[in-house]
């Protein structure tokens, strides 16, 4: 176990260095930090000032490592900031970055983690209904429906979701946080709904398939012949094995709860990480933009390698090579 | 813009940009046309595809109407010549290279916003050049909003069908060579797709289009990087399980090629899974590109543009509803047909391998 654990952990950092890597070759090879001080200071600036911009912010190195620059170039700084936490300053407004990112993740995780709970349980169970009627009308509708909620765009579904809740019927305020607890749940109920009913149609598609192989096989007709009743069959034979894909999908979205949801959060006004990124596009700020690449891409590696973990603790049949 | 150097291989025609445009345009439409043709002819002469098509044919034939009519329209904004047949009330649009669409709809700008089949602008109530002309409306430019939801339907395909010409034979390559060889290049390949994976794929589009660029192409090829490791995966795994059936064995004891083998006995049977997955990609890939628009990275003249306008205008009062109801309907037509052709294409080609989420 130790061994497996240890190795999973180092094949995670390497990946991590081939993020950073990749990145690197993104934001300094493919566009140079010429090209970066001039999208922030403008197209015709004087080269005295891109040369002054550069050193402020930190570009003024060599970019790759060679003689007499093993230590002291781009590449082996960036490896060493990111590693180290150490984000700089915005290249659009100086302010920290770090301070940004841990005042954001709050809103974000206010909003992305009831929307994944509520979204988790109603996914379940409708595709759990709709497995249990398969071959039925009632399935057919259901998948027919996913299929039509899935053909959606989530622009539409935010955009309708203020206009007719927001502007016509005033049920809910159009878009703004006010981190209160009192009044928070106010702000957050729309965009909660709105990104339930989103990822509503393609979960209780996936989620369907997964049921209905699961019940396909040899042990449901095992348990059937033995006079076990369809509804225990479903809770307590099917709903446990299908629990690996389930959770393979669940934990594959967990990161995404950290980096917010970028529409959700940009439209209904929300100040979290998906606001910070929009922002970070729209002002051109690469370092930020890096930043928050990096950081989730972190975060999906250890989550990876908790999935993988954990199945071991919930299938006694994986094992570990 | 810099204008580009005349082709060498039409030395002295002495061409126009719009004329050159115009050119390219249609010698696309012309190559997707012999590829059609040829998909085509090669799936009447196989018995099995044959019977596919024709199940999803008698499963789906409203959706794979709906699908022809878009690909008609796209047809219609993707054939350009530069004259000026029915342009006079235009002098400009004479010397541009424009579409047969173009073509229909010249002349009937308006000033600004007006409602379906008004008589009168929106807002100023001044009288409108073609009363009652606009079945939908027209956009804040004064652009027929019915015009414009046409042209989307090439800039929609051209999205999803560049990309996946893009993503689709990377991923095959990768994939294939990766379940083949095994080992070393097993390895490289799969540290690849580990590494790409790892970020989430909205934020590494963003990262790719804000560091190529903002262009149509950059786009594509944005797309392209994050939408290539899900079919990588499965094609490597198919490769894996194919290269221990019998007749590759068999094969490989007659002393047939590695690069034979693979194009022989491989690559035909992972010809399924391609045709799944471009159905299946398509319409996620459409999806992805309204999001782009919306963040102001997306292709010029999508639907999702036009949706992007929608927060503006729906919060006006009164509200222009017309423009984001006209996109967002043409974007769900088209994706709903496209995503009901793919599940009767999973049903019919492969109703066991194929589980991701499409």
């Amino acid at each position: 176990m130790l061994a497996y654990v240890v190795r999973r952990l180092s094949y995670g950092a390497l990946v991590v260095l081939g993020v950073l890597f990749f990145l690197f070759v993104l934001f300094f090879a493919v566009s140079t930090p010429d090209d970066i001080a001039r999208r922030a200071i403008g197209d015709k600036a004087m080269p005295e000032v891109i040369e002054q911009w550069k050193i402020n912010h930190g570009y003024d190195k060599p970019k790759w490592p060679g003689p007499g620059q093993w230590s002291d170039n781009l590449l082996v700084e960036h490896y060493r900031r990111m590693l180290t936490f150490d984000f700089g300053r915005s290249d659009a407004d100086g302010t920290p970055i770090l301070d940004r990112i841990a005042k954001g993740a709050g809103p974000s995780l206010a909003l992305t983690l009831p929307m994944f709970a509520i979204g988790l349980v109603i996914g379940l169970t409708l595709s759990l209904f709709v497995a249990f009627f398969r071959e039925t009308y009632i399935d057919k509708a259901g998948v027919f429906l996913a299929v039509l909620g899935m053909s959606v765009s989530v622009l539409l579904y935010i955009i309708a979701g203020q206009f007719l809740l927001g502007k016509v019927l005033k049920w809910f305020p159009v878009s703004g946080f006010d981190p209160a607890p009192g009044v928070l749940w106010r702000f957050l109920a729309l965009p909660v709904a709105v990104g339930v009913i989103a990822s509503l149609g393609s979960d209780v598609r996936f989620y369907r398939t997964v049921f209905v192989e699961e019940i396909h096989k040899d042990y449901v007709r095992t348990a059937r012949a033995k006079g076990c009743g369809e509804g225990r069959i479903m809770s307590r034979h099917v709903l446990g094995n299908a629990m690996i894909p389930v959770l393979t999908n669940v934990v594959m979205v967990i990161p995404f709860l950290f980096t917010g949801a970028l529409l959700t959060e940009a439209f209904f006004g929300i100040p979290g990480l998906g606001s910070l990124t929009v922002d970070a596009i729209n002002a051109n700020d690469f370092s930020t933009l890096r930043s928050m690449v990096y950081i989730s891409a972190l975060l999906f590696v250890v989550a990876q390698i908790l999935t993988d973990i954990s199945y071991t603790l919930v299938d006694p049949r994986v094992r570990l090579e | 813009m810099i204008p580009s150097p005349p082709l060498a291989f039409v030395p002295q025609l002495a061409m126009t940009e719009p004329a050159r445009a115009a050119l390219t345009s249609n010698l696309i439409v012309g190559a997707l046309l012999v590829g059609l043709a040829l998909a085509i002819r090669s799936i009447r002469k196989d018995d099995v595809w044959r019977e596919a098509f024709q199940q999803v044919w008698a499963r789906r034939k409203v959706p794979v109407v709906i699908l022809g009519l878009y690909v008609f329209v796209a047809l219609l904004d993707s054939v350009t010549w530069v004259g000026a047949s029915g342009a006079l009330e235009d002098q400009v649009a004479a010397h541009e290279a424009r579409s047969v669409l173009d073509r229909m709809f010249t002349g009937t700008t308006e000033k600004s916003y007006s409602a379906p089949f008004a008589t009168q602008e929106f807002y100023d109530a001044s009288a409108l050049r073609h009363p009652r002309r606009h079945p939908l409306g027209t956009n804040i430019l004064g652009q027929d909003v019915l015009y414009m939801t046409l042209k989307g339907a090439r800039v929609a395909l051209l999205i999803g069908g560049l990309t996946s010409l893009i993503a689709i034979p990377l991923a095959l390559f990768f994939g294939v060579s990766a379940g083949y060889f095994g080992r070393r290049i097993d390895d490289v390949v799969f540290f690849l797709m580990n590494t790409l994976a790892s970020m989430p794929s909205i934020l590494l589009l963003i990262a790719l289009i804000m560091a190529m660029g903002r262009s149509t192409l950059s786009v594509c090829v944005a797309l392209g990087v994050t939408s290539w490791v899900a079919f990588c995966r499965l094609s490597r795994g198919e490769t894996m399980k194919l290269r221990e059936m019998d007749y590759v064995h068999a094969a490989r004891s007659l002393g047939v090629s590695n690069v034979r083998i693979v194009l022989r006995h491989i690559v035909p049977n992972l010809m399924h899974l391609v045709v799944i997955t471009f159905v299946l990609m398509f319409s996620g890939l459409v999806l992805s590109e309204a999001v782009l628009s919306w963040l102001g990275i997306g292709v010029d003249g999508s639907w999702g543009q036009m949706i992007a306008q929608a927060k503006d205008e729906l919060s006006r009062e009164p509200a222009i509803w017309w423009n984001v109801t006209a996109a967002g309907v043409a974007l769900f037509g088209l994706l709903l047909a496209v995503n009901l052709i793919g599940d009767a294409l999973r049903d019919v080609l492969d109703p066991r391998t194929l589980r991701e989420r499409g």
